[in-house]
């Protein structure tokens, strides 16, 4: 058997029951990676319950910084008796199966292609420690010690991690270190050579930080000037407002009072959240809430009254697999034209796609001033993976000038001066945004009635045809004012002569670019276009009008950002190849490296083959 | 309904302590039918602002969908005012009050956007205690539809269409009371001797003002078997007690004979007399003004008036801790952390 041999370029999947606390012991595990200079990407694969179902998390160790997602185990560590057929099965050839031999191994696993290695976790943890509340977390640290040694880590990363973990409480850091060491020295002592699999100390790392993109979005509301928060629980968003209620916690707390500088508003539900956003927005606070796809179905009535009375709203949608209930704890890509053409009528909305945690935060501050300025609500397409796991990345960054962009809010002097008679729809500068006025900001000027029925320019109630469709003609300009002020499409012209383009967005992102880079090694020539907004700059329609055939890879079925894109742009739809991962599973590099092969050759473009990368994407 | 309105008033009409005259309270011309008790509501709104002497830019007028939602065109023009969508009133009103705490926030709303397709919006600003004053102009069924019942039409009830309603009525004050309202009352638009005062309470008050107005409408709901319309709220009503309400630093004048008066001091120190009998029950106990409306309901009576009132209940903003400045004025120093903060973070996520 030829064993899977590589340095710093692996994937190992642990397999627990979740409620077993074993999430905290993985992160400690990936943790441990980073800290010793090492890109890696953890994926959380859970279940839509609280306990006693099977949970994987999944980190990928990649030198070269490939941290999308790429499919296929190379190393198990088996701990749920429930998936562990399946999980043997599911190795690669050559790869490593880690167990409890605490019990024999049942008789029919017999792969002669897998390295099974057995550590007795239980026996182990039983003889050691009493506390038997205790005991299962422990047994996870046993794990994550006898990992380390098998992978050739450094034991002190890993014990500094743990008493950084538990500074507030050295008691617990005692026998969680201990713990690591029976596991670490277990596995030194039985099982030396055994793995070729290691990790070792690298300088790849420079200023990256490990986030969550929820926890980046909810920083990114907090520096914006969020003060109102309207939201009800869903999976994956929840985290943000929790997030945010910590950070406003820490950095909203006013010195002299006490008191909290934001009001954070869990309501019944997502119909009344969004109505709270757009209440607050309306009344000059800056605003937001967060939600999944249910909610985007449930607020839709709302998002269309915002878009037609012109009300500021920013809304992040962490999406999840749909339709309906779908998949709740799976990622997907599956809500764009939904968001996109939100509410009955003549409806559209400014969708941002982040791509990282870094771009959540920036996105996440942008999307106010972006809503200020246009009057409108902006949704911020996040979704599981990136929101809810942490991700390799660089550091957020915040310019130390930056000033909010409130956008035109005439105030009572403003007011005062104001030559001709003011009316809330009247666009005096030609861009198709008119100003509007906070409620009580003079005593008799400014005042205005706000409606999702139609209205001249003074906003006075029209049924008169005429009215209306001058209206509904000055907001299609605004929507070409959308389009200059959202950000640019990421273009890579790599080769100028290039008749293949290759489109992504979002979490995609990583795992595509290191489909591309493989095509690029076997000497296809693509160039490729990271999608970061909607409504589409030229620029995006150029891309895909510059080449012949441009695959879109995107996590949903239909290819709903492909439909945008022919929608929008009148593209040709032929020109227009699908790639779809919508499995619930972040997507992977090695699928669309199939992928796109498939679908090259599908159409007479046959690519060379090279030797595959051990570890790596082949 | 009303085509034309004169635009004489009388020169010498004197104006309120804050030197506005009532017409600065006054809104567009109804579209509603003539006869309408919304008309009257409206009315009475203006009367009860004109006698506070509120400043109308400082007042901000909310509604939903349906007659009832809008009347804030016919009251109040100098007030921002936001007609929301179908039972959603009272999320933006949450929204627009967490914005800023110091403007008066007035919603109007009907029974089918209230006690229907708003029942879950309108129970759960109750609970959150929101500092407004939320008035259903309750007429017992849907008037731009053509009549069909609403939710709070009486069991037994008999609209113009001629079919009986079967369903249970929902009694919206007994709701309020029960979830957390900290002033509660029933009216009848018919009756502005009330109405204006309690509107003028409500205003006063902090918290979750509710206050439900029967308004019989005329064109649907109006005949003899309705116990919606005119006769039958006249014939049927019983007040619980009269009232004035003093605002604050206004010298008391109230005094009756036969009655004891029971003395609730609102938050900004305006103080409702209540003139009652003796054995009267005590509105700010929350089992006996229940009980005091279910007695009433046994005996066929429509009871009006104060039904309740806590003055001391906590609002959204005492719940939430929020900062004393409204939060649309605070400016990027107040809220924004800054970079030195953000590099500290991305420190701890290393």
């Amino acid at each position: 058997m030829k064993q899977l041999e590589s340095v710093n370029d692996f994937v190992v999947r642990f397999a627990t029951v979740n409620g077993s606390g074993s999430a905290s012991a993985n992160n400690l595990f990936a943790k441990a990676v980073f800290r010793m200079g090492v890109p890696v990407s953890p994926k959380n694969i859970f279940p839509s319950n609280i306990q006693g179902l099977p949970t994987w998390y999944e980190v990928r160790v990649n030198e070269r910084g490939h941290v999308g997602r790429r499919g296929d185990v190379d190393m198990v560590v088996a701990i749920n008796g429930q998936t562990m057929r399946q999980d043997y099965d599911g190795l690669v050839p050559g790869g490593y199966f880690v167990y409890d031999s605490s019990r024999p191994l049942p008789e029919d696993f017999r792969r002669d292609d897998v390295t099974a290695i057995g550590v007795p976790l239980t026996t182990i943890c039983n003889e050691a420690f009493d506390n038997v509340r205790m005991r299962p977390l422990l047994k996870n640290i046993i794990y994550v010690g006898a990992l380390a040694a098998l992978l050739d880590m450094e034991f002190e990363v890993l014990a500094d991690s743990l008493r950084k973990q538990f500074r507030k409480n050295p008691a617990l850091a005692e026998p969680n270190i201990r713990a690591l060491e029976l596991g670490f020295s277990y596995a030194r002592d039985h099982h030396a050579g055994a793995c070729k699999l290691t990790v070792r100390r690298s300088d790849r790392v420079g200023d990256a930080v490990m986030m969550d993109g929820n926890s980046a979005t909810a920083l990114g509301a907090i520096f914006a000037g969020a003060t109102v928060v309207g939201w009800y629980p869903i999976t994956p968003s929840t985290s943000i407002i929790e997030a945010f209620g910590r950070f406003a916690e820490q950095f909203r707390t006013e010195d002299n009072t006490g008191r909290l500088k934001a009001a954070i508003v869990q309501a019944e539900d997502e119909l009344a959240a969004i109505g709270i956003v757009i209440g607050a927005s309306w009344n000059g606070a800056r605003a937001f809430t967060a939600t999944s796809g249910p909610g985007i179905s449930l607020m839709s009535e709302f998002l269309g009254l915002a878009y037609f009375a012109e009300i500021p709203a920013v809304l992040i949608d962490v999406q999840r697999a749909g339709p309906s209930t779908g998949m709740p704890t799976r990622t997907q890509q599956s809500d764009l034209l939904t968001c996109a053409y939100a509410s009955h009528g003549d409806t559209k909305h400014p969708l941002l796609f982040p791509c990282d945690p870094r771009e959540c935060f920036e996105m996440t501050a942008d999307a106010f001033d972006l809503a200020e300025r246009l009057q409108t609500p902006v949704i911020v397409m996040s979704d599981l993976d990136l929101g809810m796991n942490d991700h390799y990345g660089p550091p957020l960054a915040w310019d130390e000038n930056r000033q909010y962009d409130r956008g035109k809010v005439l105030n009572a002097a403003q007011l005062d001066a104001l030559a001709a008679r003011w009316g809330r729809y009247r666009d005096t500068d030609g861009d198709g945004i008119c100003s509007r006025t906070y409620p009580g900001t003079h005593p008799d000027k400014g005042v205005y009635f706000t409606r999702g029925t139609s209205r001249d320019e003074y906003s006075a109630y029209s049924e008169d045809g005429d009215t209306y469709v001058r209206n509904m003609e000055r907001l299609r300009l605004k929507w070409e004012t959308v389009k200059r002020l959202l950000p640019l499409a990421r273009i890579k012209m790599t080769n100028a002569e290039a008749r293949l383009g290759v489109v992504f967005y979002g979490s995609t992102t990583p795992a595509a670019y290191e489909a591309i880079e493989l095509l690029h090694r076997r000497g296809i020539a693509v160039n490729s276009m990271r999608i970061r907004a909607f409504p589409f700059q030229q620029e995006v329609l150029d891309f895909v009008l510059a080449h012949e055939l441009v695959f879109v890879i995107e996590q949903n079925r239909d290819g709903q950002m492909r439909t945008l894109l022919i929608n929008e742009g009148s593209l040709p739809a032929a020109r227009l190849v699908p790639i779809a991962s919508y499995d619930g599973l972040p997507v992977a590099s090695r699928f669309l490296t199939r992928a796109l092969e498939e679908a090259l050759a599908e159409r007479g473009v046959i690519l060379p083959k090279t030797a595959p990368d051990q570890g790596g994407t082949r | 309904m009303t085509f034309f309105r004169p635009a004489f008033r009388h020169p010498e009409l004197p104006p309120n302590a804050a030197g506005y005259l009532r017409q600065d309270y006054e809104g567009g011309i109804s579209t509603l039918c003539a006869g309408c008790g919304h008309d009257s509501i409206c009315n009475a709104i203006v009367q009860a602002c004109f006698e506070l002497a509120l400043p109308p830019h400082r007042i901000v007028k909310m509604s939903g969908i349906g007659c009832s939602s809008k009347s804030p065109a016919y009251f109040l023009g100098k007030s921002h005012g936001f007609n929301s969508v179908h039972g959603r009133m009272p999320s933006i009103a949450t929204g627009a009050n967490m914005a800023n705490r110091d403007l008066i926030y007035l919603g109007v709303s009907g029974d089918g956007d209230t006690a229907s397709i708003g029942m879950g919006q309108f129970i759960h600003a109750v609970r959150r205690n929101l500092d407004m004053l939320y008035i259903v102009m309750n007429n017992g069924c849907y008037g731009l539809t053509k009549g069909q019942y609403s939710a709070t039409a009486d069991k037994g009830s008999k609209g113009k269409k001629g079919g009986v309603n079967e369903l249970e009525s929902i009694d919206l004050c007994e709701l309020a009371i029960q979830l957390g309202a900290g002033f509660v009352a029933r009216s009848f638009s018919g009756d502005k001797q009330q109405l204006v005062p309690l509107i003028k309470a409500g205003l006063s008050h902090r918290g979750m003002s509710f206050i439900d107005v029967i308004s019989p409408c005329v064109t649907f709901n109006n005949n003899p078997e309705s116990t919606k319309s005119y006769h039958w709220v006249r014939e049927h009503s019983e007040a619980t007690n009269t009232f004035d309400l003093v605002p604050f630093r206004r010298p008391i004048t109230a005094e009756y004979a036969d009655e004891t008066v029971q003395e609730v001091v609102l938050h900004d120190n305006s103080v409702i007399h209540l003139h009652k009998h003796r054995d009267a029950p005590d509105i700010t106990d929350r089992r006996q003004a229940i009980d005091n409306l279910e007695d009433h309901k046994a005996q066929g009576v429509i009871l009006t008036g104060v039904l309740y009132a806590n003055p001391d209940s906590a609002d959204t903003h005492d719940i939430l801790h929020t900062c004393e400045r409204p939060l649309n004025s605070l400016t990027e120093a107040d809220l924004c952390p800054g970079s030195p903060v953000l590099e500290a973070i991305n420190a701890a996520h290393r």
